[in-house]
């Protein structure tokens, strides 16, 4: 049996941060692993840990500077990565399309039993692509998983999607499928030292779109960014200034005559 | 050739609120089209749905009777159907978490551009949308260079339609092979039952990432102890299990309207915010004097947590 994980390398902004042309400039942004996969990645390795025999793939759409975010997957329990980028690739404006077209090549390299994808990534937050991708390579699929147990043969998934409102919708997903995963699905570990030691030897295979048996035009994207701008502030707070205690005593005042703090 | 078709939303047996607001949405694109707007309503008791949807600026109203409730296949199946029949310039759905689950697979079947999520459009020639990125710090703008094409829609960000009109019903004509669906709902569960009902508090405490550890939860416990407020939370510290999912407030959480909200630590995400801004008076300490949460407060304090909650418990001490 084989997991894929979508592992996504994603970009924060500092608290303090300039625009410049249609993004935030590159000093003031910060690289992680995208929040969403983190919980899948550790639902996989789970996975792994309690029915064995099960190889856990990550599958990233990134340059070369995402392979330090791989490693960290790695390092968690992933058993090997394959890293999907070139000229072509680097040019383009992936839209939900584009990203289908490479993870299903990808899938179709792989033929894992299970793909577990983050319901969104932080930076540009469509939550498309693990939907999209099920439909294209004909799996069966929940989206916005926040718990997850499944049957021994490992047949079939019993999901909750979490929906709005605190409704949970309990559902059945026959595998093969492919699970957008919540945060708070579980409790994703952090890389032991152990782990990270071995993360090192661990094989992160680069793949362009020729070996993915693809042209350049599978990346062509109708969709592209035109602007980026800071939203205008519609603040008319009332701000309390000074030091802490000068600001808590106002704050407290507030509180006293809105008559909802009893002495 | 210039229409709008729109999927609403509904949910064991009521009409979101999204659905009304996908008709104001749907309606301005099929001005700037020049075109019709039809409304999609897919299971459920869809007779007494479609006399709802019937709204100022509705064209038409096409029903598919398949179930109860939802269902990602019946719903990507009889949206492309549908959107084959009708061929629209562009299909609207809501970004709720239905809305996440079928989306995307309606986009893919019928290869059109997908822009999702997004607050603002218009269609001047091509589509120019806005959406939010980096969590709502800042707002971009795409352009669609391909027709037809999907989008959908954020809750809450356009007018609800109220206005009634006379709307053409149809029945359209739909087979869903259940079988051939890999995907069964078994059931809802309502989640977040427990102890205290933040639902019901006059004074909430409600933290957030800004919090840190778990250990420094002790500081906004003294706090909710000598003000005898209620302590909630935003998600962060729901997912890291810090708190039960009972105290979360939010999109996912439970919707409060205290008397007052006191924000520590929360940046004002806006699916935290969409839980929590009909509060009477909304009072935010948070480090970043750029964050969203100090768009809807009443009083805002821009300071470190951790300097200035001592200070307020020593007020009330």
């Amino acid at each position: 049996m084989k997991i894929l994980v979508t592992v996504k390398e994603v970009a924060e902004a500092a608290d303090d941060f300039e625009i410049e042309g249609t993004d935030i400039g590159e000093q003031y942004l910060e690289y992680d692993l995208n929040e969403w996969d983190d919980y899948a990645i550790e639902a996989a390795v789970q996975l792994s840990e309690t029915y064995g025999d099960i190889e856990v793939v990550s599958a990233t759409i990134g340059p070369e500077r995402s392979e330090e975010t791989i490693r960290m997957a790695l390092a968690k329990g992933v058993d090997r990565a394959i890293r999907v980028w070139d000229d072509d690739i680097a040019a383009a404006d992936l839209d939900v399309a584009a990203k289908t077209r490479l993870f299903a090549a990808v899938v179709d390299e792989e033929e894992p039993d299970l793909v577990l994808s983050g319901v969104q990534a932080a930076d540009d937050g469509f939550g498309a692509t693990g939907v999209s991708v099920a439909d294209e390579i004909g799996f069966d699929w929940a989206a916005v998983v926040n718990h997850l147990d499944t049957e021994d043969d490992l047949s079939t998934a019993h999901v909750h999607r979490e929906l709005e409102g605190g409704i949970e919708e309990l559902t059945d997903v026959d595998l093969p499928a492919v699970l957008t995963i919540q945060t708070g699905l579980n409790e994703p570990r952090y890389a032991s030292l152990r782990g990270i030691r071995q993360a090192q030897s661990k094989e992160i295979a680069a793949f362009g779109l020729a070996d993915l048996g693809l042209d350049a035009d599978a990346v062509d994207s109708p969709i592209s960014r035109t602007g980026m701008y800071e939203p205008e502030t519609e603040s008319d707070a009332t701000y309390f200034d000074g030091a802490a205690d000068e600001q808590a005593a106002q704050l407290a005042d507030v509180l006293r005559e809105k008559g909802v703090v009893s002495e | 050739m210039s229409d709008v078709l729109a999927v609403v939303d509904h949910r064991r047996g009521e009409l979101r609120d999204v659905s009304f607001e996908l008709v104001r949405a749907g309606r301005d694109l099929a001005d700037d089209l020049g075109g019709d707007l039809h409304l999609a309503v897919i299971a459920g008791d869809v007779d007494a749905f479609a006399v709802d949807l019937s709204l100022a600026g509705v064209d038409a109203i096409h029903t598919v009777e398949d179930g109860e409730e939802f269902n990602h296949d019946l719903y990507a199946g009889a949206t492309a159907a549908l959107f084959e029949s009708l061929a629209p310039t562009a299909v609207l759905m809501p970004n709720s978490v239905n809305g996440l689950d079928y989306a995307p697979a309606v986009a893919n079947r019928l290869d059109v551009p997908l822009v999702a999520d997004a607050v603002e459009f218009a269609y001047d020639g091509g589509l120019e949308a806005t959406r939010e990125m980096y969590g709502s710090k800042v707002e971009t703008t795409i352009e669609v260079s391909e027709e037809p094409f999907a989008v959908t829609v954020r809750g809450g960000e356009w007018p609800a339609v109220e206005e009634t009109a006379e709307v053409p019903i149809e029945a359209f004509d739909y087979e869903f092979d259940e079988s051939a669906s890999g995907a069964r709902v078994q059931g809802f569960e309502e989640v977040g039952a427990g102890d205290v009902d933040i639902a019901d508090a006059e004074f909430l405490v409600s933290i957030g990432r800004g919090i840190e550890e778990e250990e420094n939860l002790e500081l906004i416990e003294d706090l909710v102890e000598v003000t005898g407020a209620t302590l909630s939370s935003s998600r962060p510290i729901v997912d890291n299990g810090w708190l039960p999912k009972n105290r979360q407030v939010g999109q996912s959480g439970k919707q409060v309207t205290p008397d007052v909200y006191l924000a520590i630590g929360i940046s004002g995400a806006v699916q935290h915010v969409a839980g929590m801004k009909s509060a009477e008076t909304i009072i935010a300490i948070n480090t970043d004097p750029n964050a969203p949460i100090f768009d809807i407060a009443d009083y805002g304090i821009v300071g470190d947590l951790f300097d200035v909650v001592p200070a307020l418990i020593e007020q009330f001490e």
